[in-house]
């Protein structure tokens, strides 16, 4: 079940990346997140799970397509890197693949296999746990989120509405 | 576990059935009312060798057997893949939310208990809000994909449009989630069951009249049809996002349309009209306040409810074919003014008096 | 249905943190109701809640504690940034109400970002729970963009504010993993929590808070405008408004390091042999990129960036010298610094008119015995930027350099010294250009701008009082970050 959906979740996801065309990698990004819900759920996670598809792939994601098409944008022009670029970039990432590699190897062989069960209280992923922690163990990073948001919507008021005369 | 497995299957294949037969009628429904209400003859034309007596079934063989013959045209220069995805994207999550609700209550067939819902989850509310919010995908998959700037316009229109009634819709579902305290769709509806002073029955539109107002006509405007048609708008766009449709794809955006009906108005019962209660009926019988009682054996209680739970849904539908003949197109500026400033800040509104009262109440 | 519990609350930790908010609440709601184009009294507004906010954290001194299930703590770290960051912000506000009488900036806005800016600002320094102190690292961000690209006809700071965007959120996405990571092997994002996996922890906890500790390195590294992440900084420094890029320099890189400092000493000291290499790497390249790059500049606003950069260098050599001294240096530096940097970027405020922003060198030729406060002024910032006796700036780097020779980096204190010696050219080459060379613009007179003068009085004294009596600001300094070790 899980290659089930792994595999299509790092395929899409590099479609993201690797489309030319930006809603077809927008489209990707909306089904990666829709398939990391799913995994969410079978994680036992139903409130994450619903929660992710609402606001990324419903909301999100929506606003991105909708930019997108105002847009019109219909092939972007590849921007050329400079030579070197590539190459030093390229190096980068092989190197930082490789460290996380190693690290997964090195976690890996004390990580429980498939098949161990893990003890999942009954109340796990429910929409009351996850309240509990929010209002009681969070409670100042869930004020501070609606700080973040309120200071988010007067800067884009600010940047986006008319230049007065 | 293989009778889970059947159970899941049989209540799944109930339910699209269910959904797909209504989507159906309901296009039969809405041709003959727009002709009640337009005061002229309508879909008489679907005679099977002649007879064109039984307009209802005539229409039901007749539509899909049109639509499956006729030429699947995709124009030049589309993207294909999406042009082809955009009506299953669109049909999908609206199937797939109707299934989330749940049309009666537990069945007991021998040993075994059947919950009535096709989807058991402990979020279920969530998880058709998550359902909805996916719509929009079908609109603009659509109206982007046909290479054409009236498709494109309707594809941003229904965007927009989704995006801003799809709050006002989420907050009037938090209030009513607020005052039955359940995320579960069957938990509201039991709590929905007992009776005020024992001859009222305790049916959410009595504790929460407004976000049963805001609901159905953020509903409406989710469905985009008239007066929020105007990503269709026949008479500027052609017919918006899927000018550019024809065949079974077109009927797939056309079923959407119904499926979507059937979604709202099966929210709309199970939120603030109890589902698929009956009033004054227990799981023994009816008892009456009066003091009649009238014991009846569990599955035809059962079978009560679930058809109960069908006619709620079903004149809600027809409510709807009701405001879509008779209203006429809002502006789009009035359409946003009046999801932002009108059914927002109400929406807004009513979730802090809910919360306030439900404090009061709660000490 | 079940009840929660919610947490006990205790509010004296949160004073100065509600009083900055709130103020900012106010002067949002005032904003409706004043009519422009004046909008000084919101300014005014700004000022006393920042000034009460300071006080109350002055009062607080010696109180400690710890409130929201230990996310938000009471401590001398906290509240001595948190007094900076009121200078700091109050500094920028008086600067402002002069600056934007010059600017097509009509907007009450303003002051509500700028205020929504600090109260993430002290977010970050006091909070001990990684989850926060990166809500409040945004809450900062998401304001200072705005603030970038608030002066909208000017495609310049457009420039500015999508550049910053685009590379504020790209680093906010290294921080984010890394703090995934160090959740990954404590469980927990609480710093002392996070602190104890990294001392005691088994082999695969420790290598992945290891890998985490390098993605928040980088991502505050970012935030500091440390090289090799400086890339955006003179852009957006040359591109923003001169009051928003004070503000900045000052306040912004103060916060970001205060949240660097808390979380790797606090929290990640036990791996300090791992981090103090890439820390010294990074502070060497830092401060040659910086000040090597000035060199060459002809827009002071540039100028200043690039010595913003090297400076965030020194700053770092603090941080490997670590220990008391070191960190306490930090501290020291880091208020003597924003005296010094804000009442540069005020002198070329000053120099500003309408339209004609002065930002060229060129332009201030003569400018020194035009106007000779103007003139006295930027000669005392340069030079105590250059770090010449007996200003701030002197015994800020004395400290900081000592610390480091102290815990033992010979080198980097030889490279340390001398690229201090390689930026006293181009602050006297500002000076030269000041008083030696013909041309040049004529300056408003300081006096026409009450609030601009304010500001170059304050931060004159401030550079003065903190190079000529150090020994007590340092001795606060030096308690400030006894808790932390």
């Amino acid at each position: 079940m899980f290659f089930l959906l792994s595999v299509p979740l790092v395929l899409f996801s590099l479609g993201v990346v690797l489309a030319r065309s930006p809603v077809r990698s927008a489209l990707s990004l909306v089904v990666a997140l829709f398939l990391l819900a799913v995994m969410f759920f079978l994680l036992d996670a139903r409130m994450i799970a619903a929660l992710q598809v609402i606001v990324y792939a419903g909301a999100i994601m929506v606003l991105f397509l909708f930019v997108i098409m105002l847009l019109n944008l219909q092939h972007e022009p590849v921007e050329t890197a400079r030579p070197g670029q590539r190459t030093i970039a390229g190096a980068f990432a092989v190197v930082f693949a490789l460290v996380l590699g190693a690290v997964a190897l090195r976690g890996l062989p004390t990580m429980p296999g498939p098949g161990v069960e893990v003890a999942v209280t009954p109340s796990f992923g429910s929409v009351e746990s996850l309240a509990e922690r929010l209002f009681t163990r969070h409670a100042l990073a869930f004020e501070v989120t609606s700080v973040l948001l309120l200071g988010a919507i007067v800067g884009a008021v600010v940047l986006a509405r008319k230049i007065p005369r | 576990m293989l009778t889970v497995v059947v159970v899941s299957v049989i209540k799944a294949l109930i339910v699209i059935g269910m959904v797909l037969n209504l989507a159906g009628i309901l296009g039969w429904v809405e041709r003959k009312g727009s002709a009640l209400i337009q005061d002229r003859i309508g879909a008489n034309r679907a005679a099977i060798f002649g007879f064109a007596g039984a307009g209802l079934v005539n229409t039901l063989l007749a539509d899909p057997i049109k639509f499956l013959t006729k030429e699947d045209v995709i124009p030049r220069g589309v993207d294909r893949l999406l042009h082809t995805l955009a009506p299953c994207v669109a049909l999908f999550p609206a199937i797939v939310a109707f299934a989330a609700v749940p049309f009666g209550d537990r069945l007991r067939i021998g040993d075994m208990v059947v919950n009535l819902q096709a989807v058991e989850i402990d979020v279920g509310v969530l998880f058709l809000l998550a359902m909805t919010s996916l719509g929009v995908y079908g609109v603009v998959l659509g109206g982007w994909a046909s290479n054409n700037r009236l498709s494109l316009l309707g594809g941003i229109r229904g965007s927009a449009q989704m995006i801003s009634y799809e709050l006002a819709m989420g907050l009037a579902v938090v209030a009513v989630v607020l005052t039955y305290g359940s995320l579960d769709f069957q938990e509201i509806v039991r709590r929905q069951g007992h009776m005020i002073g024992g001859w009222i029955p305790a049916w959410g539109i009595l504790y929460q009249p407004l976000a049963f107002l805001l609901l159905l006509i953020a509903g409406i405007a989710e469905t985009k049809r008239a007066p929020f048609d105007l990503p269709e708008g026949e008479s500027e766009i052609v017919s918006g996002y899927f000018t550019e449709y024809s065949g079974i794809k077109y009927l797939m955006f056309f079923m959407t349309d119904f499926v979507e009906i059937a979604v709202v108005s099966a929210v709309v019962t199970t939120f603030f009209f109890g589902g698929w209660q009956v009033p004054f009926l227990a799981s023994e019988g009816f008892v009456f306040p009066w003091g009649w009682s009238v014991p009846l054996p569990h599955v035809v209680v059962v079978l009560l409810q679930v058809a109960a739970y069908m006619v709620k849904v079903f004149i809600f539908c027809c409510l709807q074919v009701l405001v879509r003949w008779t209203m006429p197109r809002l502006r789009y500026d009035q359409l946003m003014w009046f999801g932002w400033k009108v059914m927002l800040p109400l929406g807004l509104a009513n979730l802090v008096v809910t919360a306030l009262v439900l404090l009061w109440i709660q000490g | 249905m079940t009840t929660l519990a919610f947490p006990d609350v205790a509010w004296l930790p949160l004073l100065p943190l509600m009083v900055i908010g709130a103020t900012a609440l106010l002067v949002l709601v005032a904003d409706l109701f004043s009519e422009g184009p004046d909008y000084d009294a919101l300014g005014w507004l700004g000022l006393i809640g920042l000034i009460v906010a300071a006080v109350c954290a002055a009062l607080l001194w010696n109180q400690s504690g710890s409130t929201l299930a230990g996310t938000l703590v009471l401590d001398r770290y906290g509240l001595f940034f948190t007094i900076l960051f009121a200078v700091g912000s109050g500094l920028t506000l008086l600067l402002s109400m002069n600056y934007l009488e010059t600017t097509d900036i009509r907007s009450g806005d303003y002051y509500t970002l700028l205020l929504f800016s600090t109260v993430g600002m002290v977010l970050m320094a006091t909070s001990v729970d990684l989850i926060v102190i990166f809500l409040g690292l945004e809450v900062m961000s998401i304001a200072a963009y705005a603030l970038a690209g608030i002066w909208r006809t000017q495609v310049r700071s457009n420039e500015a504010a999508l550049k910053y965007f685009i590379l504020g959120a790209f680093a906010s996405g290294f921080l984010l993993l890394g703090i995934a990571l160090l959740f990954g092997a404590s469980g927990e994002t609480l710093l002392p929590r996070i602190g104890e996996v990294a001392a005691t922890g088994t082999g695969e906890q420790r290598l992945l808070v290891t890998i985490g500790a390098a993605l928040l390195l980088v991502g505050f590294g970012f935030k500091v405008a440390a090289a090799p992440f400086h890339s955006w900084a003179p852009d957006v420094y040359e591109g923003a408004p001169t009051a928003v890029t004070a503000f900045m320099a000052a306040g912004i890189k103060a916060a970001a390091f205060a949240a660097f400092v808390r979380v790797f000493v606090d929290s990640l000291g036990p791996l300090a042999g791992d981090w103090r290499g890439a820390l010294w790497i990074l502070a060497v390249l830092t401060m040659t990129v910086g000040n090597v790059s000035a060199l060459v500049q002809r827009n002071i606003k540039r100028l200043l960036a690039y010595s913003s950069i090297a400076h965030a260098g020194y700053l770092l050599v603090g941080m490997v010298a670590g220990g008391e001294n070191g960190n306490a240096a930090v501290l020291f530096y880091l208020a003597v610094y924003t005296f010094m940097t804000v009442g540069a970027f005020a002198v070329v405020i000053a120099l500003g008119r309408r339209g004609q922003p002065h930002e060229d060198l060129d332009d201030w030729a003569g400018v020194g015995l035009r106007s000779p406060f103007l003139g006295f002024a930027m000669t005392v910032f340069m030079l105590s930027l250059a770090g010449v006796p007996p200003l701030a700036g002197f015994m800020g780097k004395f400290y900081l350099f000592s610390a480091a020779l102290e815990a033992g980096y010979v080198w980097l204190t030889v490279i340390a010294v001398v690229n201090s010696l390689v930026s006293v050219y181009y602050y006297v080459g500002v000076l030269v250009k000041m008083y030696m060379a013909e041309g040049g613009v004529e300056a408003e007179a300081t006096s026409a701008r009450p609030y601009l003068f304010a500001a170059l009085v304050a931060t004159l004294a401030g550079t003065f009082l903190l190079g000529l009596f150090p020994t007590p600001w340092f001795e606060i300094a030096r308690r400030s970050v006894e808790s932390l070790i």
